[in-house]
């Protein structure tokens, strides 16, 4: 259970992927062809793919025993005694369901990116690298450990973008993915320099940066009292907005969002799938895991001038990016763009979730409505994770498709399509499936997480909810305006003599997604149970 | 899981088999060849040519295969469909026994959300009328498609579009009814764009699925309003539980709280909102005339078998629901109710004058399906809940009907078209929708084989499909006692008298007169269209040749109709009236046979006595009332009379302006332009919709939220430049290191000579150093304090 050969399994899904990074990366110097390392890093990150699917299926297995606390920790030795970090590793139903999406869309990035000429090996190692990153955040159970790697996975990503990108526009001397890619970092960066003060501020006064911990002392710390002189609801209030700003940035809440479309345009074909499928979770992810925990009575604090509270402040920039994001998809002319936009609309749907769920935890810890309905939160908070899961598989399939049509054309322009279900049917078939997919459509994945959240958000957020369905409408209006453009009207004989269908690899780099998402959407309790699981002890200890 | 022993799993088999023709046909038989794109044989279809180039297509093996299991699946499902009517039959009491199962399908909390299937009565009425129109569909289409090169998808879409249909009915929980919905809707939109490279066929799929879109979203609303009231979605929880019922018509709701309305008039109006997109009812009506830009038996899939029909069949679903707090048998109506008879009655008689004035031989059809689903929603509206379903079945069968002879009109238009342009060459691919219409009838063609003005005559040439048409086209006008439309219809208006008789004036008693004056409509431009059609001598060349030709493509495409019109005539002496004069001890010797087996779909009259803010569903039929019958009568006969007197006694000639024409004067173009509705929308949402798109991009996130960005990082670099410079002139040669790693960076990425990135990475450094510096000073002051 939990280990590989004796060793720890979170420790091997951690540093096993930087360890193959740096194999991959060696290769490069000393000679062998391109297809070795391509192979190398596709037999390691499937090899990745299956230990995570076995941590999921073994924690699914073993979570019902685990009982109160959802949490399995696998490791616990000191680590840096001098601040008080420990090397705390463990997985709960929301963080395992991450892992598993993060070992599935790896080896499906590499065999997206299989045609990469440039520099391959550096450019595997660097997905790899990326993997690493990911993982590290997922099982960490310090705060100091989840800071590294969060901080971690922005290198790869940063170099993706910066020499992996698109390629420069006839007529303008410097391609865009340099401006994206430092757009991108400066954006991480100036939004994480909050969050580690924030950090360094917790784990200091608490003495601890036990998560476990955390979450119970830190909310309760020093009420009432004053810290550094200044009332402690203050402090906390900042170091609140240290943490609500670098995730934010990251799921993206509007209007932290344009470096999103900027990066996704840019970065290649793999960069834009590790992208949109795991990066982005990585904000939502730190939400519910620390953001909610820590800071239950912030979330019922009013927001200046503005009359309501943090939390439904929250839901309302969530309803805002729902809309504005599907409408400004609506208006894109970029293919990438328009499914980077794509993100913000449904990772909107994340935010309300998000919202929901806070609104109920704090009102319950605080005892200000001890009558919340926690059946709702729940709701709420399944379709969150759920949905979060589900984005991952849809947007990484659709930037394999928009990746796959870039490549060989080169063009990403959606009036230089036009008509190319004729020569590439199976492109054509896959395109409407995973475009179906990202709308919602009942009967696969986005849907019922979708549906979950609007049932959750309705009873406390109602107008807000309603609102957002502009934006569900609209969301139909993108997916269908990208599919004309695409695949419907007369074929566009500019690309007659192109070879337009798929290639095996990146039907490989498919397939697994398109499984998944039909799987979901028409059984989703293969998944559900595990995050249903965790998310009702979130509020088992508030309620009576 | 035994499916065979146990009947209540059976139901889970139906819609199995055309799905899983779907995903065979979808993933296993498309074999692909590539073929010139010129080659008309092979190529041929609705499609342009491609000079020098090769494009795959499905070979004919596979092809035929793939057909074949399409087949199979529908036929499997009517197989099972039928068993499972058996099993319902044997029953004790349908309705409050049925046949149901149910799996855990989604964990929420301690409870989970159960998905599964159920068969009741209203469930019943749908597995007779869907599986045998659907496979009527899939017959037709061997012979329509046959030449299509890409037939093997248009398999495995019906297919997938009847799985869904079949979904749809055997759902037990609203949910799965939602998804049956929307797979339909997706399944509609590839199929009316089926010929993709058309611009009016993408552009009608477009329409068809936003359209549906609007109102589906609303739906949604209602579905996660409803399941949060009640905590469940299941039928048999929420329609058979007078103990919800009541306490959805007794609670305020959530939102709309200055009205005085329950939470079951919301989420009632919520759910009649996707069903007024659904069943394209007015103001949401516009997606469906376009929607025969599809091949026509997708038409007649969506028109009459599945999609239009699973709006009202929802509707029935729901009706308890709508009716709780209100008793529409003693006048006391609901919003929901007042909603559908007042959306229902204007629509069927709004769509009832579009048909007047349109040319196309499809056009026609598609108007009068949305007044006939007019007819059916103010049913509802008026409490009439088993004329409405009655009417359901009626309409699915001849409308089906119709739309597949006027299919095979088309067809053999097209044929005549062709032997025109041969000058009598028969060649092996004369039946394709080939030939000079790869301009779509447009510019250089310009004949549209379905413009009825082209026609006339083909009563002799098409002697089956106009006897069959005849048929289809007398139901759908209500001919008094020899066709199914008229005694469903007759129910209806005999339902609506009742109302305007014992209420009196107000909303409700409208309906009667508008539905009345709206059936007049429907027989009068039925019997334009047949005249139109059939009737006289042809007014082109095309016309006069135009057939079916011989062999397989001939049969398939009659025999369903031949089946069809037996329904037609036959359907609706399931529901005679027992007071009915003469007719009615035949046929209904001890109860009215539908209606005896429909009405256990709604809440025992005992269970629901209990409690005041539910009425008794089963109120007794109104008692036989001549001025009803009288009016069905008068209408429909006066109505084909003005028709006969007008288009087929005296035929119009080729070149001749259609009478309609002179007699509506200035109203002609504004009816024929459906009152420019489709350009209002245009105007007042779809193009306000592209502006915002673009401004979004424009104005907020480059305009506003990035400038704002990029002025910061100008401040900063303009905040880093003075370091610099205050750094080089105080403590320059100090050796500190540090501004001097700043320079060579600043050096360094000066040579990358973007501009922004160097802005970027000083603000970085120069936001580290001031935040380095508080946090040194703060840690200090904690260490102090």
């Amino acid at each position: 259970m939990f280990e590989f050969f004796g060793i720890d399994a979170l420790s091997i899904l951690i540093f096993g992927p930087a360890l193959a990074a740096f194999l991959v990366a060696a290769m490069a110097g000393l000679g062998p062809s391109k297809s070795v390392g391509r192979w190398t890093a596709l037999t390691f990150s499937i090899l990745f793919a299956i230990a995570s699917i076995i941590v999921f299926f073994d924690y699914q297995a073993a979570a019902p025993a685990i009982g109160e606390d959802q949490f399995i920790v696998t490791q616990d030795v000191e680590w840096f005694a001098a601040l008080g970090a420990r090397w705390t590793l463990g997985v709960d139903g929301i963080s395992v369901v991450m892992i598993l999406l993060t070992g599935i869309l790896t080896p499906l990035a590499i065999l997206a990116s299989w045609n990469v000429e440039d520099r391959s090996n550096m450019h595997m190692a660097l997905l790899l690298f990326f993997e690493t990153g990911s993982m590290g955040v997922f099982a960490a159970m310090d705060l100091m450990v989840f800071f590294l790697f969060y901080e971690l996975t922005l290198v790869p990503m940063y170099f993706l973008i910066n020499q992996w990108g698109s390629l420069p526009k006839a007529g303008i001397k410097y391609s865009g993915r340099f401006y994206a890619s430092t757009k991108f970092m400066i954006y991480s960066f100036g939004g994480t320099l909050g969050m580690l003060l924030a950090t360094q501020l917790i784990g200091w006064s608490a003495g601890t940066y036990s998560m476990a911990t955390l979450t119970e002392t830190w909310p309760l710390f020093r009420q009432g009292e004053a810290l550094l002189g200044i009332d402690v609801s203050t402090v906390k209030a900042l170091a609140f907005a240290g943490f609500f700003v670098a995730f934010s940035i990251k799921v993206p809440i509007w209007p932290f969002h344009t470096w999103l479309p900027d990066a996704h345009g840019e970065a290649p074909t793999a960069g834009s799938m590790l992208l949109a499928g795991i990066m982005l979770k990585l904000g939502a992810y730190g939400f519910i895991r620390l953001v909610i925990p820590l800071f239950p009575d912030v979330w019922l604090a009013d927001v200046v001038l503005i009359g309501i509270n943090v939390a439904t402040l929250f839901a309302l920039l969530s309803v805002v990016g729902i809309v504005l994001g599907a409408f400004a998809a609506f208006g894109q002319n970029d293919f990438k763009r328009l499914v980077a936009y794509s993100s913000v609309n449904h990772m909107g749907f994340v935010g309300i979730g998000i919202a929901v769920l806070a609104q109920t935890y704090a009102q319950l810890w605080s005892g200000a409505d001890p009558n919340a309905d926690v059946q709702t939160a729940i709701i709420a908070a399944n379709g969150t994770v759920l949905q979060m899961f589900n984005h991952g598989l849809s947007s990484a399939g659709m930037f394999l498709l928009a990746g796959a049509l870039y490549h060989k054309t080169h063009t990403r322009d959606l009036n230089d399509y036009g008509g190319l279900w004729v020569k590439a049917p199976i492109f054509g078939g896959i395109l409407l499936f995973t475009s179906f997919a990202s709308l919602g459509l009942p009967g696969l994945n986005g849907f019922v997480s979708e549906f979950l959240i609007v049932r959750g958000s309705w009873p406390v957020y109602t107008a807000l909810t309603a609102i957002a369905m502009i934006g569900l409408l609209f969301t139909g209006g993108y997916i269908l305006k990208g599919i004309r453009a695409v695949l419907h009207g007369p074929f566009n004989l500019r690309w007659r003599d192109y070879n337009l269908e798929l290639t095996p690899a990146e039907l490989l780099g498919i397939a697994p997604l398109m499984i998944l998402m039909l799987l979901t959407g028409v059984y989703p309790n293969w998944i559900l149970p595990t995050i249903n699981a965790t998310v009702s002890t979130l509020f088992a200890g508030l309620t009576g | 899981m035994d499916f065979f022993n146990d009947p209540n799993l059976l139901p889970w088999l139906i819609p199995a088999g055309p799905l899983l023709a779907f995903f065979v046909i979808t993933l296993i038989t498309n074999k692909a060849k590539l073929v010139p794109a010129t080659d008309h044989h092979e190529y041929g279809g609705h499609h342009p040519d491609y000079e020098g180039m090769q494009v795959p297509v499905v070979n004919q093996t596979s092809r035929v295969i793939s057909v074949i299991i399409g087949l199979a699946g529908v036929v499997w499902a009517l197989i099972i469909s039928w068993i499972v009517l058996s099993e319902a039959s044997q029953l004790h009491h349908l309705g409050q026994d049925v046949l149901a199962n149910s799996i855990a399908w989604m964990d929420t909390g301690d409870t989970s959300f159960f998905m599964g299937v159920l068969v009741d009565p209203a469930t019943v009425i749908m597995l007779v009328m869907v599986p045998i129109a659907v496979l009527m569909i899939f017959i037709y289409s061997i012979g329509y498609m046959a030449h299509d090169p890409r037939q093997a998808r248009f398999f495995a879409l019906i297919s997938l579009f009847a799985g869904a249909m079949l979904t749809l009915v055997v759902a037990d929980n609203v949910l799965l009814l939602f998804v049956g919905w929307e797979v339909m809707g997706v399944c509609s939109y590839l199929l009316i764009g089926f010929w993709f490279e058309k611009e009016s066929a993408y552009k009608a799929a477009i329409k068809a699925f936003t359209t549906t879109r609007i109102a589906d979203v609303v739906m949604l609303l209602g579905i996660a309003y409803l399941y949060s009231f009640t905590g469940t979605l299941s039928f048999r929880e929420i329609m058979y539980s007078p103990e919800t019922l009541d306490l959805l018509a007794t609670t305020a709701p959530i939102i709309f709280g200055g009205w005085t309305v329950s939470a079951a008039s919301i989420i009632g109006i919520f759910l009649i909102i996707g069903t007024v997109g659904k069943s394209a009812q007015f103001p949401l009506h516009v997606w469906l005339p376009d929607a025969m830009e599809g091949p026509t038996p997708v038409s007649a899939m969506i028109h009459a078998a599945a999609m239009v029909s699973a709006g009202i069949f929802a509707l029935i679903r729901f009706y308890p629901l709508f009716a709780a707090g209100g008793d529409p048998h003693h006048g006391i109506f609901t919003e929901p109710l007042a909603f559908m008879a007042v959306v229902g009655a204007f629509t069927a008689l709004l769509a009832a004058t579009m048909a007047v004035a349109q040319n196309d031989v499809k056009a026609v059809l598609a108007y009068s399906t949305i007044s006939q689903l007019g007819f059916m929603m103010a049913a509802l509206g008026i409490g009439a809940y088993v004329a409405a379903a009655f009417h359901l079945i009626t309409h699915a069968f001849f409308k089906a009907l119709l739309f597949m002879a006027a299919g095979s009109v088309i067809h053999g238009m097209e044929h005549g078209e062709h032997h025109v342009h041969e000058h009598g060459g028969h060649g092996d691919d004369e039946h394709s929708h080939d030939a000079s219409l790869h301009s779509d009838g447009g510019a250089e063609g310009g004949f549209d084989p379905q413009d009825m003005m082209n026609m006339g005559g083909l009563r002799k040439t098409m002697p089956v499909t106009f006897w069959t048409f005849l048929i289809g086209g007398l139901s759908l006008s209500g001919l008094p006692i020899i066709t199914a439309g008229f005694w469903s219809k007759d129910e209806i208006l005999a339902d609506a008298w009742l109302v305007l008789e014992q209420y009196g004036s107000g909303a409700h008693g409208m309906v009667f007169i508008m539905l009345a004056v709206a059936a007049f409509m429907t027989a009068f431009y039925t019997m334009r269209q047949i005249a139109l059609t059939f009737g006289g001598e042809p007014r082109s060349e095309p016309a006069k040749h135009a057939n079916l030709g011989q062999g397989l493509v001939s049969f398939t495409m009659t025999l369903p109709l031949l089946i069809l019109a037996v329904f037609a005539i036959f359907a609706g002496f399931v529901g005679v009236p027992t007071d009915f004069p003469i007719l009615g001890p035949i046929f209904s010797p001890q109860y009215n046979n539908f209606k005896h087996l429909i009405i256990e779909a709604l809440p025992l009259s005992d269970a629901t006595a209990a409690f005041a803010s539910l009425p008794d569903y089963h109120a007794k039929a109104p008692p036989f009332n001549i001025i009803p019958v009288a009016t069905s009568f008068l209408v429909a006969l006066l109505g084909l009379w003005f028709g006969w007197m007008t288009y087929w006694r005296k035929p119009l000639k080729a070149g001749q302006a259609d009478p309609m024409v002179a007699a509506l004067g200035p109203l002609h173009p504004i009816l024929k332009n459906r009152y420019y509705l489709d350009d209002f929308y245009a105007w007042a949402f779809v193009k306000p919709s592209q502006w915002l798109g673009a401004q979004v991009i424009a104005f907020l996130d480059k305009g506003i939220i990035d400038t704002f960005l990029h002025v910061i990082g100008r401040i900063f670099t303009w905040l880093g430049d003075l370091v610099k410079v205050l750094n080089l002139w105080l403590i320059d040669g100090v050796g500190d290191g540090i501004p001097m790693a700043i320079f060579q960076l600043g050096g360094w990425l000066r040579r990358m000579q973007t501009g922004r990135v160097q802005q970027y990475m000083l603000l970085v450094l120069a936001a580290a150093v001031v935040i380095g510096i508080v946090l040194v000073l703060s840690s200090s002051a904690m260490l102090v304090g």
